[in-house]
């Protein structure tokens, strides 16, 4: 059965090119994997090579023939002796035509899907009530129909854009509250969340008989044993690819970096291998799994361990990031990661480590990722912080306070989903915001907080954003420089009072 | 097809013949001792079923490459035809429980693990039918049905996932094991040996199968890897054993993977399969392909195709007819036929599904 060969397309660019040569002339033979000719593209000069048995019937493009567009007919193979009509093959198998439906067709979705993008994107809740101050948690007065995107059903619920729709848990009355160090309620999530699910273990460097790098996981190879808390060899790229892969059997790995620095040599996995995995997939592969383990500068370690890179994971569609301040938040959103359907980034901090906060003593306290906490309520100026910077914070409220001026605070929690919502609806009391992190200040959450709010609240505004880092420079060794190098609470006191001119 | 005959011992006669006609070294081990000097012998089922796994695969590809051709296909395709023994073999060694994982280089795993060729070439052309509904293309597909996780177009990234699916089948106890397919040029990855050293510490059931088609991209294996001839010896300093095995001979294929799986089921940690095969086409579909000389392919096609072997141990075994193979080729070629003109009509992806999947639904 004759078949029609068509100029070929033969990278993803090439749309037309020149038949150098013909290598097999009419009447001649060719089997599979015969050369029959060499084209010469935008790229290089390739080989056509065919598939066909039979003989090259007809040439329909002469050699040296330039322009020749992907899809033209160049010539027939057919059987030995095989007749057919030229025309109607041609008919038949597409037409005598270049280019074909399927390839111009293909150019209609992007741009009705670029108008899609800029819809969702700027959909917000520019016309909400009044805020409402004065709980432990950020209010939730917006329900979801606040977030929903353009008022557009939307079932699968995007959350790279918008948060989640639940708060946190309402507390019954006389709840107790327990001081407890972060540390010890990193450790009673895990614990809680191995004793609840099989399927959750622990693996990292020195987790298990060392009882953690930091002492987080203290008891739990005790407890659960060395199937289950699992020392590895110092291999951040393997391991982490491993967990990948029994994260993707349905197990739930919770996989401790010593500290995020060393996860740079994971980070190919990271972001290729678990964050992109359930979009590539179509939905079929889901890869629930927690990356947890100390970020941002310690004290006095330089250059190469002293790097907060909460910037770098919420870039990242596919991923959750979490960097809580207190140890009840640290409890609760790691108890949340651990049950968390996707790749959960989640960023604790060594100085935080030790220092001990009012734990609620509930049972099982989940807290929802993607909601800020409103650290302190104010009036005069809205400090956004996360993390560390978060002790910046409240220690410039404090300080803020004495001088008469009210700030609010709110602890972002999750980096991804960002709570923006909760951000702008504290900007439409205040109208002054400043944003606070021991991160560099290029590509920041500080910047991205200034991007939202110029874009989604730029009218609130009653003085620019600024932004408080750290300086834009390796961390240095040296106590002084360092010093210089991070951010203060003078510095937060100083960006509070530049918004609010006084 | 024909049945004339069902005696193992009969083609098991011609089996010395067709040996000859392979070209690779099938020599080396680490365990001499567990070495048969040839493959076992196919039954007439088996070299039926390896013929039209192979047809089923090179067609498809072929197919593949003509719809990339004609613009229907974008992007990267990197076609597997050559290699067709490897895949094949090691699905008829493996159990259906039996995890598979492989680099970009992934339609025939696809399609050997149950992915419909329909949906397979709907992936191609980025259809919403595609088995990732057209969101993943060529390098990202997936048959959790078919216990095969992909489909990875980082260059030795599967290697720790395949050595964590294992890690898995340990965890929850299971009789399962996982082949871990990547190439010659990803063996020289430093995750590899991450892998390597974690699967050996931890005695985890998983086969390491290298398919080394000797052009890392454009690069000839000795231009890029030390000691290229012994791959299979590439664990040794982990105390993985290795095989090297001709992997354009489908039995051979199947033998060394059985013996493999027993190996890594008994308890005693992973193992490393060399397969030594060529790919007839380009590293993807822009490859001019400089790097070798047109005699080499072709002498590869004539003297060692994985498919022309089957075909005639079946006719020296009087197992099938000229007919009976062409019939086969002919059912294959509609298969794909049929996969072709639904890739090419079906619909595209909705606008929504830009916005979908990026994580895992939220339950209103």
């Amino acid at each position: 059965m004759a078949v029609v060969v068509r100029m070929p397309a033969l990278s993803p660019t090439m749309t037309e090119g020149t038949l150098a040569k013909w290598l097999v002339q009419e009447g001649e033979a060719v089997s599979p994997g015969a050369i029959i000719a060499e084209v010469e593209t935008d790229k290089a000069v390739m080989e056509l090579e065919t598939d066909e048995e039979g003989v090259l019937a007809k040439i329909l493009v002469d050699e040296g023939a330039q322009g020749v567009k992907v899809g033209t007919p160049i010539a027939v193979i057919a059987e030995e002796g095989e007749e057919f009509d030229l025309e109607a093959l041609l008919a038949e198998s597409g037409g005598a035509a270049a280019a074909s439906d399927a390839v111009t067709g293909q150019e209609e979705a992007p741009a009705a899907a670029t108008q899609d993008i800029a819809a969702q994107d700027t959909a917000q809740d520019v016309a909400s009530p009044a805020v409402h101050v004065g709980s432990a948690a950020m209010p939730d007065e917006d329900d979801a129909e606040a977030y929903a995107l353009n008022g557009a059903p939307d079932p699968a619920r995007n959350l790279s854009i918008t948060p989640p729709a639940e708060a946190d848990p309402a507390l019954p009355e006389g709840t107790e509250f327990v001081e407890q160090t972060v540390r010890e309620a990193l450790r009673d999530a895990m614990a809680e969340e191995m004793r609840r699910d099989e399927r959750v273990f622990l693996m990292g460097e020195e987790v298990a008989e060392y009882q953690g790098a930091y002492k987080v996981s203290q008891g739990l190879l005790e407890e659960f044993g060395p199937q289950r808390v699992v020392d590895t060899p110092i291999t951040e790229y393997g391991f982490a690819g491993l967990g990948i892969g029994a994260a993707f059997e349905g197990l739930r790995p919770i996989v401790e970096f010593m500290t995020f620095n060393f996860a740079m040599q994971a980070i190919d996995a990271i972001i290729n291998s678990a964050a992109k995995q359930r979009y590539m997939s179509g939905g079929e592969v889901s890869v629930p799994i927690v990356f947890r383990g100390p970020n941002g500068p310690a004290a006095r370690v330089a250059g190469q361990h002293s790097q907060d890179y909460a910037a770098w994971y919420a870039h990242i569609p596919g991923l959750k990031v979490v960097m809580p301040y207190s140890a009840a938040d640290a409890k609760g959103l790691l108890k949340a990661a651990i049950r968390d359907p996707d790749p959960v980034i989640f960023l604790e901090n060594e100085i935080l480590y030790g220092h001990s906060f009012p734990v609620p003593q509930v049972e099982d306290y989940v807290l929802p990722i993607g909601r800020a906490r409103l650290a302190r309520a104010g009036s005069d100026v809205t400090i956004v912080s996360y993390g560390m910077g978060m002790h910046y914070a409240l220690q410039a409220a404090d300080a803020l306070a004495q001088d008469g001026i009210s700030a609010e605070v709110i602890d972002l929690r999750s980096l991804r989903p960002l709570d923006m919502p909760a951000v702008i609806r504290s900007l439409k009391k205040t109208n002054r915001l400043i944003t606070v992190e021991e991160a560099w200040p290029v590509c920041s959450i500080g910047a991205e907080i200034c991007r939202r709010v110029m874009a989604e609240a730029f009218d609130w505004l009653d003085a620019p954003v600024l932004t408080v880092n750290a300086r834009d420079v390796v961390l240095p060794y040296a106590a002084n420089l360092e010093k210089m190098a991070l951010p203060t609470v003078e510095e937060v006191v100083a960006a509070a009072r530049q918004v609010l001119y006084r | 097809m024909a049945a004339k005959s069902s005696s193992r011992g009969k083609s098991g006669g011609k089996r010395g013949k067709a040996a000859k006609t392979t070209g690779a070294k099938t020599t080396k081990t680490t365990q001499p001792a567990a070495r048969p000097n040839h493959p076992p012998a196919f039954t007439q089922e088996e070299e039926q079923r390896a013929l039209r796994d192979m047809l089923l695969i090179r067609r498809f590809e072929e197919k593949a490459g003509q719809l990339y051709g004609m613009g229907h296909i974008g992007g990267f395709l990197h076609l597997y035809i050559g290699q067709e023994a490897v895949a094949t073999g090691i699905f008829m060694a493996r159990r259906p429980q039996d995890d598979i994982i492989t680099s970009y280089r992934c339609h025939a795993q696809e399609l050997l693990a149950g992915a419909a060729p329909k949906a397979v070439m709907a992936e191609l052309t980025g259809r919403a039918a595609g088995v990732s509904k057209g969101k993943g293309g060529s390098m990202h597909m997936f048959h959790k049905p078919g216990h095969f996780w992909g489909g990875h177009g980082i260059v030795g990234a599967q290697v720790p996932i395949g050595t964590g699916l294992a890690f898995a089948a340990k965890y929850n106890g299971e009789d399962r094991a996982c082949f871990t397919f990547f190439g010659e040029g990803a063996a020289n990855q430093g995750q590899v040996y991450e892998s390597f050293n974690m699967a050996a510490l931890w005695k985890l059931p998983v086969i390491y199968v290298i398919e080394n088609n000797r052009y890392a991209m454009g690069t000839e294996i000795h231009r890029a890897t030390a000691k290229s001839e012994e791959l299979f010896m590439r664990g040794a300093s982990f105390g993985i054993d290795g095989e090297q095995v001709d992997g354009m001979d489908v039995r051979a294929v199947k033998d060394a993977a059985q013996r493999a799986l027993q190996h890594v089921l008994s308890g005693k940690g992973p193992f490393i399969l060399e397969m030594q095969t060529y790919r007839y086409r380009g590293h993807s579909m822009s490859d001019p392909a400089k790097y070798r000389s047109r005699e080499e392919v072709q002498k590869m096609r004539q003297e060692h195709d994985p498919i022309e072997q089957v075909k005639r141990r079946l006719l020296e075994a009087g197992w099938a007819t000229e007919e009976d193979i062409k019939a086969v080729d002919a059912e294959v070629r509609k298969i794909v036929a049929e996969a072709a003109d639904f890739a090419t009509s079906a619909e595209q992806p909705p606008q929504e599904e830009l916005w979908r999947d990026v994580y895992a639904p939220v339950e209103d």
